[in-house]
């Protein structure tokens, strides 16, 4: 990386640089007289007095500069850290401003310039990590101290006065059902699909018939679309209701968590399955030939050979699945479901953006969480410590 | 004693090993050598009943190997195949105890036992133990695969082209390891090979198959003063057979009193190499020492007349 030719401004670096400034001539906060009515943009200097704005303009353009060395990838993310620090000022000292007289019902949210900023600043600091390329653990210890920072700005209360916060006051105790919901819908369908996929994948992977004839019908039911899955198994799932005795007794109904929970189930089985046999063929064969030779018995053979050696590629099935349930539990809203889906169509239903945001963030931050966290299983999962490959 | 009765295997009603019969005496290295397609691997395979014959039987030390099984007799059975087959994700210590550790030995043995082996194949314990075999080298592989085989002390020991991946410079330098550690050990092996070459250097026996048949079994000089066939013959390489059947012998075989000039050859050196000395130093005779102490000569007429009486 220090060669000579390698040039000292790294590219992205000086893109997100001027994008970042870019966005900083956009609206950074918006001010509405209600919470329906659209609000009306504010350039973040205009927010507040200098002694408030200043300091965090003064952050995002030290964090925009500090990205440009392309030698000094740690210089570069400590950037994106302060650029962070300075937008997250800027709300809070924008909020309490414009609200300041501003009436009751007034709201302040985060405008096109912030969330901008958001995008390119978080751009900046994965550009730094690939750089950086750090170790598994290392990036446990990173997402522990971004989730911390985060939970620290949120637990604050600095925030509180923007809008989206106030949607979230008066619904502490729905957001709280809902987020369980969500994780039991993403988590349990997850765990049920493994339990499923597993044992399916490594039958398929020792029946080579059983997965010419599963697979393909796993494929097909991955390609209906989300909404139409949903809106199969009401009828299919209040027929089981009306005519399984005792089915009612344990919650299955034609709307509601079951049906959810099952589509997801559904949705999960290919990549679970597909994954586990293709993981299980990542051993290399003269290895497997050894292992019969030697006298392992094939039970032997799948726990002490195939699956350490699937182990990664296994895990990232596990890794799509919970993703694409994070995000799918969303639409789950639709039937019943319930989990932040829920804000996100009242929010469209009231024409509220707020609480529309209420739920797409934390389904976002989850779902991004959840992406970093199984990546970092992947790599402890890797059967050969790093140094070997 | 491994006996080999009338074994055969059909694939879609054409036999791949046809009624080969064979006797394997302990403490001696058969190689088995053929062309590809020949029905030699089968025949292996057969042994250790990765492939199950058709019809006859194996008999080790007189025990059918259907009386076992197939996993249990496996342990028994040292198996070493072309590419290593070590499993990628386990130390060299556990991939030569892997086993040791099935037939349930306690680690301390296991352990010693892996030590032992690293020893004899000339890699230091404490440097190989806990490295992977990616961060071997090619031979270094090979080596830790022959001393996994070897690791519970087998009845027998199988090889399928085990050096078939190797370099000619290490693979020479594995086959002689092979034949020190099997002298060391005592052990009987059975190595397929399509290397008339190596079958030559490393077998005390050589059979040679030919479309599924056992076409002839005997001595290294035997088959080439008197190939059974015109395969067998062919196999041998024409041109090549006086120096193939020279190699066999060492020098010793042919020491006598007289004059020699120039740097003198030890007393174990092949016939072969003796007279590929004489050739490239113009002498005709040169010195032959045994530990240091000049005991004699030996000439090129006396070579001559051993690769010719044969004619």
């Amino acid at each position: 990386m220090s060669t000579r030719n390698a040039p000292a401004v790294s590219a992205p670096g000086l893109l997100f640089a001027v994008l970042g400034l870019a966005a900083l001539l956009a609206p950074f906060m918006t001010l509405a007289a209600n919470r329906i009515v659209a609000g009306e943009g504010v350039r973040a200097w205009s927010m507040a007095g200098p002694e408030a704005t200043l300091p965090g303009l003064a952050a995002i353009a030290a964090g925009l500069v500090l990205g440009l060395p392309a030698a000094w990838p740690r210089l570069r993310l400590a950037g994106a850290a302060l650029g962070l620090a300075g937008a997250v000022w800027l709300l809070v000292q924008g909020s309490a401003a414009l609200l300041d007289g501003a009436g009751d019902y007034a709201r302040v949210s985060p405008g096109a310039g912030f969330w901008c900023l958001l995008v390119i600043l978080a751009l900046l600091m994965a550009d730094a990590l690939s750089n950086l390329a750090p170790g598994p653990l290392a990036r446990a210890g990173l997402l522990a101290a971004a989730l911390l920072g985060l939970a620290t700005v949120l637990g604050s209360g600095a925030l509180a006065d923007l809008s989206i916060f106030q949607e979230y006051a008066s619904r502490k105790d729905a957001f709280r059902d809902a987020a369980w919901r969500h994780l039991w819908l993403a988590f349990g369908s997850l765990a049920v699909a493994a339990a499923v996929g597993f044992p399916l994948g490594i039958l398929c992977h020792r029946r080579p018939a059983l997965r010419e004839a599963l697979l393909p019908v796993l494929s097909f039911l991955q390609t209906i679309p989300s909404l139409a899955m949903f809106g199969i198994m009401i009828p299919l799932l209040g027929w089981v209701s009306d005519t399984v005795p005792g089915a009612q007794a344990i919650g299955i109904a034609g709307i509601g968590f079951a049906p959810a929970f099952l589509a997801l189930v559904l949705y999960s089985l290919l990549p679970v399955g597909a994954n586990t046999v293709a993981g299980l063929e990542t051993a290399p064969p003269a290895a497997l030939e050894a292992a019969r030779g030697m006298g392992m018995t094939p039970r032997q053979r799948l726990f002490q050979v195939e699956l350490p050696l699937g182990l990664p590629v296994i895990l990232a099935g596990l890794r799509i699945v919970l993703v694409q349930n994070i995000g799918l539990a969303v639409i789950a809203a639709l039937i019943g479901g319930g989990g932040f889906g829920t804000f996100v169509f009242q929010g469209l239903n009231q024409t509220a953006t707020d609480l529309i945001l209420l739920g797409a963030l934390p389904t976002v931050a989850l779902a991004l969480v959840s992406a970093i966290a199984m990546d970092i299983l992947v790599d402890l999962a890797s059967p050969t410590p790093e140094r070997h490959r | 004693m491994i006996e080999i009765d009338r074994i055969t295997r059909l694939y879609d009603g054409k036999p791949a090993v046809d009624a080969v019969s064979m006797t394997v005496e302990t403490a001696t290295i058969t190689a088995i050598v053929g062309t590809s397609g020949s029905g030699k691997t089968t025949l292996l395979r057969m042994i250790n009943r990765l492939v199950e014959p058709s019809s006859g039987e194996v008999r080790i030390n007189g025990e059918p190997t259907t009386g076992l099984e197939k996993h249990v007799l496996r342990r028994r059975i040292g198996y070493a195949i072309q590419g290593h087959g070590l499993f990628p994700h386990h130390t060299v210590a556990r991939n030569i105890g892997a086993v040791p550790r099935l037939l349930g030995w306690p680690a301390e043995k296991i352990r010693a036992r892996v030590d032992e082996l690293l020893d004899l194949f000339s890699m230091p314990p404490a440097e190989f133990r806990d490295r992977f075999p990616a961060e071997l080298s090619g031979g270094q592989q090979q080596r830790v695969g022959v001393a996994r085989a070897l690791a519970s002390r087998p009845d027998l020991l199988l090889m399928d082209e085990p050096f078939g991946a190797l370099d000619p410079i290490i693979r020479t330098r594995a086959q002689e390891d092979l034949r020190r550690i099997q002298r060391a050990l005592g052990s009987t092996i059975l190595i397929v090979t399509h290397d008339m070459e190596e079958a030559i250097q490393l077998g005390d026996r050589v059979a040679v198959m030919d479309a599924g048949r056992l076409v002839q079994h005997g001595t290294p000089a035997e088959i080439i003063t008197r190939p059974a066939t015109a395969f067998v013959a062919e196999m041998v390489g024409g041109v090549e057979r006086p120096l193939r059947l020279l190699s066999l012998f060492p020098v010793s075989d042919l020491i006598q009193e007289g004059p020699a000039e120039g740097a003198a050859v030890p007393d174990r050196t092949s016939l072969r190499d003796a007279l590929s000395t004489c050739l490239w130093t113009g002498r005709d005779a040169l010195p032959v020492e045994r530990d240091g102490q000049r005991i004699g000569r030996v000439t090129l007429d006396a070579i001559r007349s051993r690769a010719e009486c044969h004619a």
